[in-house]
C-alpha cells in the first residue's frame, strides 16, 4: 500500500512539471492560436540557463532559487523576441505555416544551445536545503518531489488570480473566446499577444529549469516534453489551464502507475488516453468549440490539368530521370535515390493536406510503418524484397485504417494533434518494443534481392515505384475522388448537404496516403539497408512539411520540387557543424517570405510571363 | 387536392431555456411557393435545418410524400429528393462555376468513388444545361471565389436543381442583393419551379418578393406560428400587423433598409 502511495506522489510531482510546461502552451494558443512548437526549446532553454547560472555565477549570489527564476525570466525575453521577430509576422498564416516556422525556432534553439553548452548531458545541483528524502509510510520521497508538488497548484492558482482579478487578464481570457471581438474593443492585441508570449515562456523556462535537480538536461528535452505537453493540453481542451492541470494529473499518474503495469508502453499509454478522450469529447475536456472560423489564408485558385508548358518540363524532368545513371555518379545515383523516395512520401502529404484540408503533423507514422512492415517480413518472415514491398504499404494502410477513423472525426488543430499523437505512437512502439524492433538499435542488414543489388538497378526500382505513385495520386486528385476531397476542404457543409458522407471519403484518403507513405517508406528501408526509430519521430514529420511547404503547398508539382530541393539543401548543409541552425532560417524565411512556395512562385512568374494562363483571363 | 408533398406536423425545438420552435404545422403542396415569414430569431432557418435534418427536432413528424424523413440525416433527405441553399452562400471557392455543379452531379450520379476518370469531363452537359437555366453559361469557366455575390445566389440554385428535386428549401435566397435583381432571381426560380413540378419552401424579408411570388404566406413569431393563408389574407391579418408594423418589430427587410 504504501509503496503505492509512493508512486501516487511521483506521479504527483511530474504532474506539476507536466502542469507547468503545458500551462504555458496552452495560455499561448488559446490567445494567439498557435500551436508552438518552440514551447518545449524554451524548457530546454531553461534548464540549460539554470545550469549556467547556477554553475558560474561567482559566489553564488543568486543561490539556487533565484537561478530559476533568473533563467524563467531569460527564457521570457527570448520568447518576446522570437514573438517579435517571427510569429508576429504569421499570425493570420494557415496553421501548417506556423506550426513549420516554430519548428525551425526548436531547430535553431537546438544549435544554439549546442554551440554555447556543448552536447553532453549536464548535471545539476540539488537544490539547497531539499536535497533528502522524507520517509512517507516509510517508503523515501525526494524533498524536492514534494515542492513540486505544492508547486502545481500554486501557479494554477496565481494564473487563476491574474486572469480572473486583473485586466490584463480578463483581456487575455476574452481573447481566448473570441479573438475578433478583442481587437474591436480596440485593444491593443500586439501588446497582448507580446505579453502573453511573455508569460507562456516565462513557465516554460521555469519547468524547464525546475528539471534541474530532477533530472541530467540534455538536447533531447525540447522534443520529448513537447509532445507530452501537446497531449497534456489537447486532452485539457486548448486554451483553458484548468484543464491543462487536470490533464497533467491524469498523464502524471497514467505515467506512475502505467510503468508498474506496462513498462514498455508508458508512452503510448499517454497518446493513447488522448485518442480517446478527444473521440468522446472533441475539444478536450475542458475545451470550447472553436469560435473562430479557421484562418483561410489564401483563396485557392481551381486546379487545371498541366499546360503543355509544365508538361514539356515533366516530359524533359522524366527523360532526365531516365537518362541520369548513364551520365552520373554512383553518389548521385543514390542522392537521387533519395529524392525519390522523399518526392513520394511528400506527395502523399500533400494529397491529404493540400487537396484535402487535413493537416497531418504526424506523416512519418506512415513511413516508418511501411519501413518496419518491409523490414520485418526480412527479419522475420524470411521473405523477399518483393514480398516485403508488398507488405509496407499494407502495414502503413493498416496504420492509417485504424488511426484514420480517429483522426477524421476531429478537424483543424485537433485533427494535427491527433495524427502528431498517432506518430508518436508507432515511434514510441517502434522505440520501446525492443524484442521487435531492435529499439533504438534498429534493425540492421535488410537488402534488396540480388537483380535490384546494384545502385542504378535500385535507382530504377525506386523511380518505377515512387514515380508511378506521384503519378496515381495526381491523376486520383483531378477525378471525383479528388474533387470530393477538394471540396470537403473548401466547404464540408455543402459537400454533406449534397449527399455525400464526407468522413468515409476523408478516411478513405488517408488509408491512400498511409499506402503511397508506406511505399516510400519500402524503398527506402532497402536503400538504406536498416531502419531506426527515428523515421517515424516528430522530426521526419516535420521533413514531409517542410518538403510541402518549400514547393508549394497549393502547387500540384509542389512536393516534388520540394522534395528535391530539401534533399539536395540537406545534402550540403548536413556536413555543416550547425546544420540544423541554417535548416531552421530557411524554414522560417520560406515561412515568412515566400509561403507560396518555390513551384508556387515560378508558377507566378510563368503566368506573369504569359506562359501560363491566369484565372482572370480565363473567364 | 392531392397529398401534400412535405407534410409537417408538430415540429419543435428548444436550445436551453429557449423555445426557437414550437409546434409548427404545415403542409405544401406538389408544385407550391409557400413563403416562412418572421422577424429575425423566429426560428426560421431552425425550422429548415430540422427539415433537413441537419439539427435534430425535440418532437414532431416531417413526411415527404407519405415518408417520414425526420431524423435522417442532411445526406439521406438530400438523396430523398430534398434540395436546399443556404442563407449564407456555400459554395466552393476553389472550384470554377460550372465544377460546383459537377460536383452535385457527380454526387447524384454516385461517382464520388471514381478515383480514376477525370472529374471535368463528367456531366458537362447536364451541368452547361443547368447553368444555362440559371443563366450562368457565360461565367461557367470562372473561379466561384471571385463571383459576385448575386451570382453566387444564381450557382447555388443550379446546385440545388442538381439532382432533380421534388422540394426545394430556399433560406433567404435573395439575402444581400439588390432590390432589382431580388426580384429577378425569385421569379427567375419561380419559371423554374413551375416548370418542373418543384415545390418550394423559403424565407424571405423583402416583401415585395413574398407578395409577388409566393402562392402561400407562413407567419412564425418566437418560435409559433401565428398567420398563414393567402397573400391577402396575411397581409390584413390583425396578429401579423401587430407583429410587424404596430409592434414594434420591424420587418426585416425594413430593418435592414
Ligand atoms: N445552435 C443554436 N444554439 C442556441 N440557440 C440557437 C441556435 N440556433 C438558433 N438559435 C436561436 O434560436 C432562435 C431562432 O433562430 P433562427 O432559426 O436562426 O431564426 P431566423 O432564421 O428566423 O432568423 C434565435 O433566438 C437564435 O438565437
Ligand atoms: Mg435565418
Amino acid at each position: 500500500m504504501s509503496f503505492y502511495f509512493a508512486q501516487f506522489l511521483t506521479g504527483l510531482s511530474s504532474a506539476s512539471s507536466l502542469f507547468l510546461v503545458a500551462c504555458g502552451l496552452s495560455l499561448i494558443f488559446g490567445v494567439t492560436r498557435v500551436v508552438n512548437f518552440a514551447h518545449g526549446s524554451f524548457y530546454m532553454l531553461g534548464a540549460y540557463v539554470a545550469y549556467a547560472l547556477v554553475q558560474f555565477v561567482p559566489g553564488s549570489i543568486l543561490g539556487f532559487w533565484g537561478s530559476v527564476l533568473a533563467a524563467a525570466l531569460i527564457v521570457a525575453l527570448v520568447g518576446v523576441v522570437v514573438e517579435i521577430l517571427i510569429l508576429k509576422r504569421i499570425y493570420n498564416a494557415p496553421e501548417l505555416y506556423q506550426l513549420v516556422a516554430t519548428f525551425g525556432v526548436v531547430l535553431l534553439m537546438q544549435d544554439a544551445i549546442l554551440l554555447i553548452f556543448g552536447g553532453d548531458d549536464q548535471f545539476g545541483p540539488r537544490a539547497p536545503g531539499l536535497d533528502s528524502v522524507v520517509r512517507v509510510f516509510g517508503e523515501p520521497i525526494p524533498e524536492y518531489d514534494l515542492v513540486l508538488i505544492a508547486l502545481g497548484p500554486i501557479v494554477l492558482g496565481a494564473l487563476w488570480l491574474l486572469l480572473n482579478r486583473t485586466r490584463w487578464g480578463i483581456l487575455v481570457r476574452a481573447a481566448t473566446l473570441d479573438r475578433e471581438m478583442v481587437a474591436s474593443l480596440g485593444v491593443n492585441q500586439s501588446w497582448l499577444f507580446t505579453t502573453v508570449f511573455f508569460l507562456g515562456s516565462f513557465l516554460a523556462g521555469l519547468g524547464g529549469a525546475l528539471q534541474l535537480p530532477r533530472v541530467s538536461i540534455n538536447l533531447l528535452m525540447d522534443l520529448s516534453i513537447i509532445a507530452e505537453a501537446f497531449v497534456v493540453v489537447v486532452i485539457g481542451g486548448m486554451g483553458s489551464i484548468p484543464g491543462a492541470f487536470i490533464a497533467a494529473l491524469l498523464i502524471g499518474e497514467l505515467n506512475a502507475f502505467g510503468v508498474l503495469v506496462l513498462p514498455q508502453a508508458t508512452i503510448v499509454l499517454a497518446f493513447v488516453v488522448m485518442a480517446v478522450v478527444l473521440v468522446i469529447r472533441p475539444y478536450g475536456l475542458l475545451g470550447k468549440a472553436e469560435t473562430l472560423a479557421h484562418v483561410a489564408g489564401q483563396v485557392e485558385l481551381p486546379i487545371r490539368p498541366a499546360s503543355t508548358l509544365a508538361k514539356s518540363i515533366a516530359g524533359l524532368l522524366l527523360i532526365g530521370l531516365v537518362v541520369m545513371p548513364f551520365l552520373a555518379g554512383e553518389f548521385a545515383i543514390v542522392l537521387a535515390t533519395d529524392v525519390l523516395i522523399f518526392a513520394l512520401f511528400a506527395a502523399s502529404l500533400h494529397f491529404i493536406m493540400s487537396n484535402g484540408g487535413m493537416v497531418s503533423f504526424g506523416h512519418a507514422a506512415y513511413f516508418g510503418l511501411g519501413a518496419y512492415g518491409a523490414a520485418f517480413v526480412i527479419k522475420y518472415a524470411g521473405g523477399s524484397m518483393e514480398l516485403a514491398l508488398l507488405a509496407a504499404p499494407l502495414m502503413a494502410a493498416a496504420g492509417a485504417l485504424i488511426f484514420g477513423w480517429f483522426c477524421v472525426r476531429l478537424s483543424g488543430v485537433y485533427m494535427a494533434m491527433l495524427t502528431l499523437a498517432a506518430a508518436q505512437i508507432v515511434w514510441s512502439t517502434a522505440y520501446q518494443w525492443q524484442d521487435l524492433t531492435g529499439g533504438d538499435d534498429g534493425l540492421l542488414g535488410i537488402w534488396p534481392s540480388e537483380w535490384a543489388k546494384s545502385k542504378t538497378a535500385y535507382y530504377y526500382l525506386a523511380l518505377v515505384l515512387c514515380g508511378g505513385g506521384i503519378l496515381a495520386m495526381r491523376r486520383m486528385i483531378f477525378s471525383p475522388f479528388g474533387y470530393t476531397l477538394r471540396g470537403g476542404r473548401d466547404n464540408p457543409n455543402r459537400t454533406e448537404s449534397i449527399g455525400i458522407n464526407l468522413r468515409q471519403h476523408q478516411w478513405a484518403a488517408f488509408i491512400i496516403a498511409g499506402v503511397f507513405a508506406g511505399i516510400a517508406g519500402g524503398v527506402y528501408v532497402f536503400s538504406k539497408g536498416s531502419i531506426f526509430p527515428d523515421e517515424a519521430a516528430i522530426p521526419r514529420s516535420v521533413d514531409a512539411l517542410v518538403m510541402v511547404l518549400l514547393g508549394g503547398v497549393q502547387t500540384l508539382s509542389g512536393p516534388v520540387v520540394g522534395a528535391g530541393v530539401f534533399r539536395l539543401l540537406e545534402d550540403e548543409i548536413s556536413r555543416l557543424d550547425y546544420w540544423r541552425a541554417i535548416l531552421g532560417v530557411i524554414i522560417i524565411s520560406i515561412v515568412v517570405i515566400a509561403p507560396e512556395g518555390i513551384a508556387g512562385f515560378i508558377k507566378k512568374i510563368a503566368v506573369k510571363a504569359g506562359f501560363e494562363r491566369n484565372e482572370e483571363q480565363a473567364s | 387536392m392531392s397529398d401534400p408533398v412535405l407534410s409537417v406536423r408538430n415540429l419543435s425545438k428548444s436550445f436551453g431555456g429557449l423555445k426557437a420552435v414550437s409546434d409548427v404545422s404545415f403542409d405544401l403542396a406538389k408544385g407550391e411557393l409557400l413563403a416562412l415569414i418572421g422577424p429575425n430569431g423566429a426560428g426560421k432557418t431552425t425550422c429548415f435545418n430540422m427539415l433537413n435534418g441537419q439539427l435534430r427536432a425535440d418532437a414532431g413528424q416531417v413526411r415527404l410524400n407519405g415518408t417520414s424523413i425526420l431524423g435522417l440525416n442532411p445526406r439521406r433527405v438530400w438523396r430523398m429528393g430534398v434540395g436546399r441553399t443556404f442563407q449564407i452562400t456555400a459554395t466552393y471557392a476553389s472550384m470554377t462555376v460550372r465544377e460546383n455543379v459537377q460536383m452535385a452531379l457527380i454526387s447524384h450520379h454516385r461517382k464520388t468513388w471514381d478515383i480514376w476518370r477525370p472529374a471535368s469531363g463528367l456531366h458537362v452537359e447536364e451541368a452547361m444545361q443547368l447553368l444555362d437555366l440559371v443563366g450562368m453559361r457565360e461565367q461557367a469557366e470562372r473561379a466561384a471565389a471571385i463571383l459576385a455575390y448575386g451570382d453566387l445566389k444564381r450557382l447555388e440554385l443550379a446546385i440545388a436543381l442538381a439532382h432533380a428535386p421534388e422540394l426545394l428549401l430556399m433560406d433567404e435566397p435573395t439575402a444581400g442583393m439588390a432590390p432589382r435583381e431580388r426580384v429577378r432571381l425569385m421569379q427567375l426560380t419561380a419559371d423554374i419551379v413551375a416548370e418542373r413540378g418543384i415545390s418550394v419552401l423559403f424565407t424571405e424579408h423583402d416583401m415585395d418578393v413574398v407578395f409577388s411570388h409566393a402562392h402561400r404566406i407562413m407567419v412564425l413569431n418566437r418560435g409559433e406560428l401565428i398567420a398563414s393563408g393567402s397573400v391577402d389574407d396575411v397581409r390584413n391579418d390583425a396578429r401579423v400587423q401587430e407583429v410587424y408594423l404596430g409592434g414594434g418589430t420591424l420587418f426585416e427587410g425594413q430593418a435592414h433598409g
